[in-house]
Formats: C-alpha cells, sequence, structure tokens
C-alpha cells in the first residue's frame, strides 16, 4: 500500500510518506479505531453554510473536536443547534484530508442536561414570545357576569367534572358548551385548536375553558404544540387556561388571557357565586334606599328648619304688625288727645284771635264810618240847602251888582279885540277897532279919533 | 348579551349607589338616579331570574357539521376517540 521512494537519511534506509499518503494512513486508522463514538461537550463556533450542513467544535475544559453534521441528518433534527449547547453527539470520526484535521460526523446530537421536550419547550416559547403571543397587551378581560361558557376538554377526565361541579355550584344560570376533544397523543393539539376556532367561530360563549387534568410533560405536551398556542392566542374570545396542576407550566398557559393552575379554580375564575352576586345587588339596592332616605329626610329637616324659621319669621312679622297696631294706635290716640287739646286752645286761641283780630276792629271802623258818612251825608244835604238858599239870595245880591245891570242903565263897555277893556283913552289909537257891549247885544266900532282929556 | 347588560347594569348600579353616597347631588338628581337604580336591580334580578341552566356538548358530525347535543352523563361514553387509558388524569 506504501508506495514512496526509499531514502537514506543517516544511514538507515525507511521509507518514506508522502503527505497524502500518511494522512490517509490515518484516516484509515481512525475511520477504523472511531467507527460509531458518543461523545458530549459543548458546541461553539457554530456556522451554518447555505449547503445546510452545519459546522462546529465541540469541547470541554481542556479539549475540542472539530464536528460536523450533514445537512441530511441536519434536517432530522428536532431542535435547533445552539452555540453554547450542551450536547451528546454519535458519529464517526473521519480526517478531512485537504486540512489535516480530524473531525467527529455526527449522525445524531441529542441536548444534554435539559431533557428533549424541556428544550423544544424553551425554543418554542422563545419563537413564540418574539412573535408576541404572550404580550400582556394583548391579554383580554375576563366578562364578570358570563351567561355561557365553552369548556374545551376530554369529557372523560377529571378536569370536566370538576370544572362543570364548580360551575353548576357558584353560578347554577350558566349555559355550558362542551366541545370534547383528545387532550393527550397524536392529533390533540390539532383537536384542541379546531375547538377553540369552532367555538369562536359560533360566538355564542363569552369566555372559554381550555385544560386538562395533571400529568407528565409528555402528557401535557398537546398543549405546547404550536398549533394550539396559535389558535388560544388568537381566540376573540377570553380563554382561561387551566393545564394540569399548579406546577406544570404549558404554552397554552402564556397564551391564554389568565392562566388558572387547576381546572377547578379556572372555572372559580370564570364565574362569580350567584349567591353572591344577589346579596350584592341586594346589598347595593339597600345602600341606595337607605342613602336616598337619609337624603330625603335630611333635605325635609333642611326644609322643616327652614320652614319654622319662616313660621317664627311670620310669627315676629305678626308680633311686629301688632306692636306696630299698638303702637299706630297709641300714636293715633296721643295724636288725637294732642289734637284735640290743641284744638281746644286753637279754639280758645281763635277766639281770642277773633277778639283781637284787626278784623273786627276794621269792621267796626266800617260801621262807624258808615254812620259818619250817612251823618255826614245828611249833614252834607242840609248844608247843601242852606248853601243853595244863600246861593240865591247872594245871587240875587251878585245880580243887583251886575254889570249888566249897569248896561241895563244905559252903559256900554269897550273892549278892544283881545278882550282888554278899554278903560282909559290912551289903551286905544285912532284906527282901531273895538266892541261896545251894551245890555241887549253889541256894537263893532271904529276909533276916529282919540281926545284925550286935556287935564290929565 | 345578556352577561353584558347585566355587567352594564351592575356597574352603573354601582355607579350610582357611589354618586348617592358622595352625597352631593341635589334631591332632584338624587331621585331620578335613585329611580334608575331601583330599575336597574329590579333588571339585574330578572336577568338572573330567568337566566337558565344548560349544559350542550358541541360536536362536528362526519360530514364537518357542528351539532349541540343535550350533555348528559353518558356523554362520556359517546364512542370518543380518547381511550381512557391513555388519560393520565389525577382523579
Amino acid at each position: 500500500m506504501i508506495t514512496g521512494s526509499r531514502l537514506l537519511v543517516s544511514g538507515i534506509s525507511r521509507p518514506i510518506l508522502t503527505v497524502t499518503q500518511l494522512t490517509g494512513l490515518v484516516r484509515t486508522s481512525v475511520e477504523a479505531e472511531f467507527s460509531d463514538v458518543w461523545v458530549e461537550g459543548e458546541v461553539s463556533n457554530l456556522r451554518a453554510p447555505r449547503s445546510g450542513h452545519l459546522y462546529c467544535t465541540l469541547k470541554d475544559e481542556s479539549s475540542q473536536i472539530r464536528a460536523v453534521l450533514f445537512r441530511s441528518s441536519a434536517i432530522r433534527l428536532w431542535f435547533t443547534l445552539q452555540e453554547g449547547m450542551h450536547v451528546v453527539a454519535r458519529g464517526r470520526l473521519t480526517v478531512y484530508e485537504p486540512r489535516g484535521e480530524y473531525q467527529i460526523v455526527m449522525e445524531i446530537v441529542e441536548p444534554r442536561g435539559i431533557g428533549a421536550l424541556q428544550l423544544a419547550f424553551e425554543q418554542l416559547k422563545e419563537r413564540l414570545g418574539r412573535e408576541g403571543l404572550f404580550d400582556p397587551v394583548r391579554k383580554k378581560p375576563l366578562p364578570s357576569f358570563p351567561r355561557s361558557v365553552g369548556v374545551v376538554t376530554s369529557l372523560s377526565g377529571a378536569a370536566i367534572r370538576d370544572i362543570l361541579a364548580v360551575l353548576h355550584r357558584r353560578w347554577p344560570i350558566l349555559h355550558i358548551v362542551i366541545v370534547p376533544v383528545q387532550v393527550q397523543g397524536e392529533g390533540a393539539g390539532d383537536q384542541i385548536a379546531r375547538a377553540l376556532q369552532c367555538l369562536n367561530e359560533e360566538g355564542q360563549v363569552e369566555v372559554i375553558i381550555v385544560g386538562r387534568g395533571g400529568g407528565s410533560l409528555e402528557d401535557l405536551w398537546s398543549f405546547n404544540e404550536e398549533v394550539v398556542v396559535r389558535a388560544v392566542a388568537g381566540s376573540r374570545i377570553p380563554i382561561v387556561a387551566a393545564v394540569g396542576h399548579e406546577t406544570d407550566v404549558t404554552l397554552t398557559d402564556f397564551a391564554a388571557d389568565v392562566r388558572a393552575p387547576t381546572p377547578s379554580v379556572a372555572a372559580e375564575i370564570v364565574v362569580p357565586v350567584l349567591a353572591q352576586v344577589v346579596e350584592r345587588l341586594g346589598n347595593l339596592s339597600r345602600r341606595m334606599g337607605q342613602v336616598t332616605a337619609r337624603h330625603c329626610l335630611s333635605e325635609y329637616r333642611r326644609w322643616a328648619s327652614g320652614h319654622r324659621g319662616l313660621l317664627q319669621f311670620r310669627f315676629r312679622i305678626q308680633k311686629e304688625a301688632q306692636r306696630m297696631d299698638q303702637l299706630t294706635n297709641r300714636f293715633n290716640d296721643g295724636i288725637l288727645t294732642h289734637l284735640s287739646k290743641e284744638r281746644i286752645r286753637l279754639r280758645e286761641d281763635d277766639r281770642l284771635l277773633i277778639r283781637l283780630s284787626p278784623v273786627a276792629a276794621v269792621k267796626r271802623g266800617l260801621a262807624m264810618m258808615h254812620q259818619v258818612v250817612k251823618r255826614l251825608r245828611r249833614q252834607m244835604h242840609v248844608g247843601t240847602l242852606q248853601r243853595r238858599q244863600q246861593m240865591r239870595e247872594a245871587m240875587a245880591r251878585l245880580n243887583a251888582l251886575s254889570p249888566l245891570s249897569v248896561l241895563e242903565r244905559g252903559y256900554s263897555v269897550l273892549s278892544l279885540s283881545d278882550g282888554t277893556v278899554v278903560k282909559r283913552t290912551q289903551d286905544t289909537k285912532s284906527g282901531d277897532e273895538m266892541t261896545a257891549r251894551l245890555a241887549d247885544g253889541r256894537l263893532h266900532c271904529l276909533i276916529k279919533r282919540v281926545i284925550p282929556d286935556a287935564s290929565v | 348579551m345578556g352577561g353584558v347588560k347585566f355587567e352594564q347594569a351592575m356597574a352603573r348600579l354601582e355607579a350610582i349607589v357611589g354618586e348617592l353616597e358622595k352625597g352631593d347631588l341635589p334631591l332632584d338628581e338624587s331621585l331620578k338616579i335613585f329611580e334608575e337604580g331601583v330599575r336597574l336591580s329590579k333588571n339585574c334580578l330578572k336577568i338572573l331570574d330567568e337566566a337558565e341552566r344548560k349544559v350542550e356538548v358541541l360536536i362536528k358530525d362526519q360530514n364537518g357539521k357542528k351539532r349541540l347535543h343535550a350533555f348528559t352523563h353518558d356523554s362520556n361514553n359517546e364512542g370518543h376517540e380518547e381511550p381512557p387509558s391513555q388519560m393520565s388524569l389525577e382523579e
């Protein structure tokens, strides 16, 4: 098999191998010796090129070995190989001749430490969690007083009996729609998911309980199936999950709106206690009545006190009115007495005044005057008569003395045109006109010549 | 849904009682919501009274049509494809 040339080194003749020859020898030897080995180690330097083969290094505290998982084996892997993962691998050793490196070609890889299901659980949880299926914001509130509840579980388990018993005890007026499903084994997950969808399509129930009694991780596995988790998260109707016991945790629990530790508790969460609700209702009514009655009473009291005040006010007003009346009376009386006194006094004053009044004096004066005037008039009349007689006598005497009577006796009176009586010759000159008054008329005369008496 | 109606009625009733107990409403307002409360409370009782208990089983038949059965105890043995031996329920 070894066909290399021979060379003398240090005088000793030895066969000389090429690298390929040696590597080939090593490979043959390694493959023969380690055709089926189990190795345990931590995955590092994980690379997944497009080819689909997986390359990594398995290592422990002090050593490492290159490892490859060819595509044909990699696709059969039920979990995702990850950096740092502790695995047990079964395979054969070989030598990669171009690099002269030995490696293990892995055929089976199993996670070490946690169980396989547990790992799948963790990985699915992480993946769906990243999608937001478990987000608290997705959680829907449960109805407080459901009229109808859907129950998705097996008809043959203890869970359905517990659930029904609690529902009946607490809220006996409930319409319950049971959707029987297989809760473990092949196809159970699909059935559960379909049941949830079915209830959502029907839209009849207000809340859904989904779950089963306790069991091993394998028994509860259906509730970790992606199809179930998605159906739970996608339900329009709020879902209470009750899978297994308190310590059992499934992805359905995470996706549900409420997680109940057991099916019985799920039923308790879903419905209130009818008796308590009725009591609460009664309580509310009672409180409402009491408080309203109290309010009415206090309002009445307020009114009454106001009314009383009003009454008192009215009394006071009446009292005041009475006092007013009395006062008025007294006032009137007072005024009247005062007035009458005054009147009497006035009357006296009046009399006094009348007595003292100038009017009286005037009247008296007037009366006196009247008499005086009358007397005067009488006296005047008498006087007039006497005077007339005297006048007549005087007239006669006068008549006797009148120039007219002189004229009667042949005398005349000369007067100039201006009425001047001509007494002396020098009062005239020749040519003047004169009037000569005679007893029975006048003579218009022209003076021809003025002849004064020489003696004068 | 009656449940929703009941829930709303209860919530309203609670609110009314709270409002009345706070006591800052004038009497006529109080009496008005008091009447509403009485009405709600009666309605709630009526809803509770009239609700009936019913248990049904929803299953799909061979044609995929959904059917509702009244639930009886022998529903347990209604040929469900789940063999009891597979169950590991804790009793």
